[in-house]
């Protein structure tokens, strides 16, 4: 039996005009494409904007909040007929390569662009941003004081001025389900330890009902499971240099720390801990496989939406466990910024009408408004903690993310002093490479590849090298 | 009497089955470890498709689920976040850098199959070492060319970049089926008085076309799935679908559903392309010109 072929039912052979036709179709249409497209750089530029008008480019990281900004763009469009926006929408990971990429190379592809209080302090000494302050002195209503002084801070250049604007800020802090903690007779302190959060941990796992007793980040990156970690040693009073950048990653405190969080997470964590990290800790918790998250306040915000998550309304908050230093909360805020470049290509006062729209005190209603209060982003102005709706529906949570950022000092991250500042980062350009190589070890810490002890002996290794360019930089100043 | 007249039958039997008996065996094993092999690699890609009907709660649940209630809500954010133009872009891209690379390719490799100009090794050797530096060596200096002629964020960028990329590939994938190409078909066209180009165009190309149908499969399937470059190279205007896959990515949020909704529909232009080429690949390397 002959294959079914779809040809064979035609004609055997087409006549050369057809055949002409049917091989010409499809170049007429690449011709056209080509033709369509050779005059502008990229199917981007298509639909364009009308004469006259500026496109301002901004490059941001596709968190959930962010996209609720580009959901809503279409009215500050409306309102400011003049300027066209234009989103470039990247994970974290790729966001910060492409956006380090581009401002520190001149590219100037962006107006605008999403960084941190990682990036602002350094880039903002290293002349590639420009300084927001004349700009918000000349936009009426902005009212810069309303940003809470902590996040102010972090994002301020050494001169004291601020070179990016808050969209929204986090710390960290402990959630827990209030209804097994009740079953299991246990209270959780208004300032809560890590060893009363390992003991609860123990009391509360149970591998045959598939509960962990706290979800902690494994997973390897500066920005994963460094972060909580980070905050662990320093309340255990470690730090990673002393004052002239001897690396301190095998002191006691160290050691400890270390240990304590691999213990943790290895005997009470989640399954597959060395590969989790926010998403999937976020994940674990909102499905009620945990009893304890200690990770971002942003997290709230996911536990406490009936959509995604089953322990909506179970979930209790406390401050960042603690052990010697108090407050142990980190610091992390997403801020928009203006490249130097935009400046030489005339879009500065442009660009900063859209930055001061989405960071002014009433981008937080509109959002809440439109989309509902729990997408209002969270804790970059003090005023968003005194809309009534938004207190209302943040309730279980609010107060507590407020008072973990205020609380949060990057200058003084540990008990004692220190060459750098940032809580659960160092903002020096070394750190990101540095992180992920200690952040590696640690993984396969928890991983149980080896001991936290022959992680730490490794990280050494790396910050020492790190250290080591430092006093090479203070001995030839 | 009854013995070897029973016995013949069976002694036969099993001299004349055993070795079919064993093909079959051998046969019916292979369909099964086919099959396994095909499963394993098509699982992954069936579990984005049905991830991509899920809500994000469902997603990534443990253990999975298998049954839910399909929603075509992820395919609806997906459209909603744009992914027009950087469809179009990748279109572009694909479709212009592989017409190049076939234009440059389809001579380069006549030259070192057929009519091989001289040390044919040594340049072969060099088109394909182009693909032994890692792209990441190149990307700095690429960028800083690229950034200094302006080019950054255009996708003349991406179609010259792809273009070389897949040029070293595709004249060696060409060279094979050139070769294929039976030397007297080439001599009765030049006895018949054609010239060299005239006897590529009108002899050579048609019997090679399934080869060039897979060459060209082969660059598009590359120029569709490139990240590297496009994620650097491209910001607003030139960037492609990989691209745009990657803005998916949250760091605070539930992602897969979304992300495999989007992957979905990037893969289907490739599916489809695979798809179309797949009649010209079965054709067979000859279309009888000598048998």
């Amino acid at each position: 039996m002959a294959p079914p072929h779809r040809r064979s039912d035609r004609p055997p052979r087409r006549t050369p005009g057809r055949l002409r036709l049917a091989r010409s179709g499809p170049l007429a249409l690449l011709a056209a494409l080509a033709l369509a497209l050779s005059g502008c750089a990229g199917a981007g530029d298509l639909g364009g904007g009308a004469e006259g008008q500026r496109t301002i480019t901004i490059a941001i990281v596709s968190n959930p909040q962010m996209q609720d900004a580009i959901q809503l763009s279409p009215q500050f469009e409306q309102e400011n007929p003049g300027i066209r926006l234009k989103f470039v929408s990247l994970s974290e990971n790729e966001a910060r390569a492409k956006i380090t990429a581009s401002v520190a190379t001149g590219g100037g592809e962006f107006d605008a662009v999403m960084i941190s209080n990682y990036e602002t302090p350094q880039w903002a000494a290293n002349g590639w941003l420009v300084d927001l302050d004349p700009l918000m002195a000349k936009s009426p209503g902005y009212d810069e004081d309303d940003f809470i002084p902590a996040v102010r801070g972090a994002l301020s250049g050494p001169d004291g001025h601020m070179y990016s604007v808050p969209f929204y800020g986090e710390s960290s802090f402990l959630m827990y389900r209030k209804d097994l903690f009740e079953q299991a007779g246990i209270t959780m302190p208004a300032q809560p330890t890590w060893q009363d959060i390992a003991a609860a941990a123990q009391k509360l796992d149970n591998p045959d009902t598939g509960m962990s007793g706290i979800c902690l980040r494994g997973k390897p990156g500066w920005g994963e499971v460094m972060a909580p970690f980070d905050t662990v040693a320093n309340t255990f009073g470690a730090r990673w240099y002393d004052p002239s950048w001897n690396a301190q990653l095998t002191s006691p405190q160290f050691r400890q720390a270390a240990n304590f969080y691999v213990d943790l997470v290895r005997k009470y964590g989640e399954p597959g801990a060395a590969t989790s990290g926010f998403s999937e800790c976020g994940t674990q918790f909102s499905q009620g496989n945990a009893a304890m998250w200690y990770d971002a306040t942003v997290a709230a915000g996911i536990v406490e939406n009936p959509d995604e998550s089953r322990v909506a309304g179970k979930v209790g908050y406390a401050p960042a466990p603690i052990v010697q230093k108090p407050d142990s909360g980190w610091l992390y805020t997403w801020s928009l910024a203006i490249p130097k470049t935009s400046d030489e290509k005339g879009s500065t006062e442009d660009t900063w009408k859209f930055l001061s729209w989405m960071t002014s005190k009433e981008y937080g209603p509109m959002v809440g408004q439109q989309l509902g209060w729990e997408h209002v982003p969270p804790g970059a102005r003090q005023s968003t903690y005194r809309i009534p709706e938004y207190v209302e529906a943040s309730k279980a949570y609010a107060q507590q993310t407020l008072d973990a950022i205020a609380a949060a000092d990057q200058k003084k991250p540990t008990v004692e002093p220190v060459p750098y500042t940032g809580i659960q980062f160092l903002a020096i350009p070394e750190f990101q490479d540095l992180g992920t190589r200690v952040s590696q070890q640690l993984s396969a810490a928890i991983a149980g590849q080896q001991t936290a002890d022959e992680a730490l002996d490794q990280a050494q290794v790396y910050a020492a090298t790190v250290g080591e360019s430092y006093q090479r930089q203070g001995a030839g100043q | 009497m009854a013995a070897p007249t029973t016995e013949r039958p069976p002694t036969s039997t099993t001299q004349d089955l055993a070795p079919v008996r064993k093909g079959r065996v051998g046969a019916s094993l292979l369909t099964v470890l086919a099959w396994i092999v095909g499963i394993g690699f098509f699982f992954p890609i069936l579990w984005m498709v049905l991830t991509a009907f899920k809500q994000e709660a469902d997603a990534y649940t443990k253990p999975p689920k298998l049954f839910f209630t399909p929603t075509l809500d992820q395919f609806r954010a997906v459209f909603d976040a744009g992914i027009g133009p950087y469809l179009l872009n990748s279109l572009f891209a694909t479709v212009v850098s592989t017409i190049l690379v076939l234009v440059l390719a389809t001579p380069a490799a006549f030259a070192v199959s057929l009519r091989p100009v001289k040390k044919v090794q040594d340049v072969l050797f060099f088109f394909i070492s182009t693909k032994m530096l890692p792209v990441v060596a190149a990307i700095v200096p690429i960028y800083v060319v690229v950034n200094d002629i302006g080019m950054l964020d255009n996708i003349w960028t991406l179609i010259i970049l792809y273009t070389a990329m897949n040029l070293p590939i595709a004249v060696w994938m060409m060279r094979s089926f050139f070769q294929e190409v039976p030397k007297e078909l080439l001599e009765a066209a030049s006895m018949d008085g054609a010239s060299t180009a005239r006897s590529l165009r009108e002899v050579v190309l048609p019997v090679i076309s399934p080869g060039m149908a897979a060459t060209a499969l082969i660059c598009v399937i590359f120029a569709w799935n490139e990240f590297f470059f496009a994620v650097n190279l491209t910001a607003a205007r030139a960037a492609t679908v990989p691209v745009f896959l990657v803005g998916f990515i949250t760091s605070e949020g539930l992602y897969f559903a979304k992300l495999c909704a989007a992957a979905t529909l990037a893969a289907l232009p490739v599916v489809i392309a695979g798809w179309i080429a797949q009649n010209k690949l079965v054709q067979g390397l000859s279309f009888g010109a000598v048998k």
